[in-house]
């Protein structure tokens, strides 16, 4: 009897702290959606739910700001990054996992030094590189330090996602005659959809949210990406535009976070793998 | 006839020379070409442009008094020299490797025929690289994307910090030269330097383990408060607080810093409302850090949280059940099954997060911006991490060869934690079970 009240009162605490968890994790989102519909343009609010609705900031974001086409920029960007950067990623992270080469461990040594470096690092000589090839300002560039930077990021989870196929697979197909790029094509490929769903995620999320090469290679208005568009907002502007940089934050992260949430597996098991395997 | 010999010395003096003696012509054609076109490119630029990395320009831009007139003659650009300079020693070692290649194949080719077989044809060769080295062809593409996108640039970045590139010494207006260690003797005796690399190094690990501590420990047990048997809705409980990890980051924070604004942002206004006096969340040195560790457990508990379910739901039951006929309470069973196992299965994440966050740019400077501002530091706030300063002496102050040091810094901090770890992760160690 004593045992069973015990448990209740245990049980209730967990469910309080949990409510409590739940609010703090989700308040900030729910704050800046009420922002953006909240009347007038200041940060301060007497009230959590405004008195008055408005979508005004939404249609002023749409007709007297360039966001449409940094929304159409960022997705050109990120998509074709996600491409090119799982494309990368798989032909890499497959020949490390499945071939024994000679160079092989250098490869994996040499990927896991270059991780170490702090990312924008190498930014100067990157943008001078660009400068050189004509690349700047264009969202090419964008892609290509995207993708290839995805690749190195990504290499090793994607590398112990294929040491966990079994190789018997392979040894079958190789029997029935296929050759490297059907096996490749016809096998591997369809068996890594969740890692690729799980890398692609990363990447996509990656260019959608970078501000700071984004920023460093496109210097025209129209050609820059929603990130930096939104940080410029908030960082010149001030709070003297809050409701309409609110407006612009919850476009942008609600495709993002809807994302996220509907490939919650994936992204569980990508995780899980990538802390167990290395 | 000793073939091999012959192939190989043919092919030492000229590339290409052996594969024909061995007729491969195919082949021996296409060495060939790569070595006339090397020698061409090494002599009309190659080797210049490896010059100009070493002296790094010797005429700096300015008037120049050209007979009665005077000229802005544009000098030598020190930076585009040294990018040069690199890529052409990178192609000068792709030579030297297809050489080499060259000379191997010819050797092999030489003593097959001296066992009478018959060499390949140009068709044969190219399946033998199919079958045989594919991993090479599949590597091919990314292994360049790397090498000028990654590799390159960090050479040219490492190579920085050896230089005085920094502001007011310029290119073009100046010409950048070597100066060997004076920029990491002048960052451990110089003041100005010394003072603010310390105090900012200080606050960089006192963050790194608070940081990762912080949200370990909060993550561990919010899964172990959800997997609680008795709970229900655990799959609801969940999602929620996987909300944090789901918005992208960068939003986050830049709501945050509106949050947490001393002015007007809702959390002073709640307190306020309370009674209790406003806190300087961004403005004052302690708040401040407290704000941006705050913040960063709101965004790092998920994470650990999701890791240590995974965790949680492999620990068989018998186990706790084992336990409590043993007469184990409930803090006990924590103690002695749980964290032990979800210890043990994510060290090695603890250690890459700690290394994470020593580089953990997005959170400091999105929200506070490394301020307030700190009078006795050089171009450094109170909340600037080695990174953020890095960035500031990079992009705010082209003080360049200064932010390349700290650079080299943070990737020896980085990098000892990381082989250390690595060491011990399954992937590295249990490297050829598979093969």
């Amino acid at each position: 009897m004593r045992r069973g009240t015990a448990t209740t009162a245990k049980l209730s605490l967990s469910y309080l702290i949990l409510i409590v968890l739940s609010l703090i994790s989700l308040f900030p989102a729910l704050w800046i959606v009420m922002s953006s519909f909240k009347v007038g343009n200041s940060l301060f609010s007497d009230t959590f739910i405004p008195r008055a609705f408005t979508f005004e900031h939404y249609i002023n974001l749409f007709q007297n700001t360039r966001y449409p086409q940094w929304f159409l920029n960022t997705l050109k960007v990120a998509a074709l990054s996600t491409i090119f950067g799982t494309f990368l990623l798989l032909l890499s992270s497959y020949a490390i996992s499945r071939y024994r080469f000679v160079g092989r461990r250098t490869t994996l040594t040499t990927l896991l030094v270059l991780q170490m470096f702090p990312g924008f690092m190498a930014m100067i000589a990157i943008y001078v590189l660009l400068n050189t090839m004509g690349l700047l300002n264009s969202h090419w560039a964008l892609v290509l330090v995207y993708s290839s930077g995805a690749m190195v990021t990504n290499v090793f989870v994607a590398k112990g996602f294929f040491d966990t196929i079994p190789r018997s697979l392979e040894d079958a197909a190789r029997i029935d005659g296929a050759s490297h790029l059907r096996l490749f094509f016809s096998i591997m490929i369809p068996l890594s959809r969740p890692m690729l769903t799980y890398a692609g995620l990363m990447i996509f999320n990656g260019c959608f949210v970078d501000f700071i090469f984004a920023d460093l290679i496109l210097r025209t208005e129209e050609q820059r990406t929603l990130a930096v568009g939104l940080y410029r907002m908030v960082s010149q502007r001030n709070s003297t535009e809050f409701t309409l940089f609110a407006a612009g934050a919850v476009l942008v992260a609600l495709p993002v976070t809807m994302l996220f949430l509907f490939l919650q597996r994936f992204l569980v098991e990508g995780l899980t793998a990538g802390a167990t395997k290395g | 006839m000793n073939y091999k010999i012959k192939a190989l010395l043919l092919s030492a003096v000229c590339m290409g020379a052996g594969q024909l003696y061995n007729r491969q012509y195919g082949k021996g054609l296409l060495f060939l070409a790569v070595y006339v076109a090397g020698w061409y490119s090494l002599l009309n630029s190659l080797l210049g442009y490896v010059r100009g990395l070493i002296t790094l320009g010797e005429q700096p831009s300015g008037m120049v008094k050209v007979g009665k007139l005077t000229k802005m003659v544009e000098g030598d650009h020190s930076i585009f020299m040294m990018i040069d300079g690199l890529i052409a020693l990178l192609a000068i070692l792709l030579l030297a490797g297809v050489y080499v290649l060259n000379l191997r194949d010819a050797y092999l080719t030489g003593a097959a025929r001296e066992r009478g077989e018959q060499p390949r044809s140009f068709a044969a060769s190219l399946r033998e690289l199919n079958r045989k080295h594919f991993a090479y062809l599949v590597l091919a593409i990314p292994g360049v994307a790397v090498l000028f996108l990654t590799i390159l640039p960090i050479i040219f970045s490492v190579l920085l910090a050896f230089t005085n590139y920094a502001d007011p010494i310029l290119p073009p207006a100046n010409l950048v030269d070597w100066v060997g260690f004076d920029n990491f003797l002048r960052m451990v005796n110089l003041k100005v330097w010394s003072s603010t690399f310390g105090g900012v190094l200080a606050w960089t690990l006192i963050w790194a383990v608070i940081a990762t501590f912080t949200t370990y420990v909060g993550g561990v047990l919010v899964a172990v408060l959800i997997q609680q048997p008795g709970i229900r809705f655990k799959k609801l409980w969940r999602t929620v607080l996987i909300v944090p990890f789901a918005i992208p980051s960068m939003i986050s924070l830049l709501v945050m810093r509106n949050l947490f604004n001393n002015q007007f942002g809702p959390v002073n206004s709640y307190l306020r409302s309370m009674g209790l006096d406003g806190i300087p969340w961004l403005t004052d040195p302690f708040w401040a850090k407290v704000t941006v560790i705050l913040a960063n457990m709101w965004l790092g508990i998920p994470v650990t949280m999701i890791l240590a379910i995974g965790v949680l739901t492999t620990i068989p039951k018998d186990m706790y059940e084992a336990a409590e006929v043993d007469g184990a309470g409930a803090y006990q069973k924590f103690r002695l099954i749980t964290l032990p196992m979800v210890l043990f299965a994510t060290a090695p994440v603890l250690i890459m997060q700690f290394a994470g966050n020593i580089n953990n740019f997005n959170v400091i400077y999105l929200l506070t911006g490394g301020e307030p501002v700190n009078a006795n530091y050089q171009y450094a706030g109170h909340t600037d991490l080695l990174v953020t300063w890095l960035y500031k002496l990079a992009l705010n102050q082209s003080q360049y060869s200064f932010a390349s040091v700290i650079g080299i810094v943070i990737f020896l901090m980085v990098a000892s934690f990381s082989i250390w770890s690595y060491r011990r992760t399954r992937s590295y160690r249990e490297e050829d079970m598979i093969a």
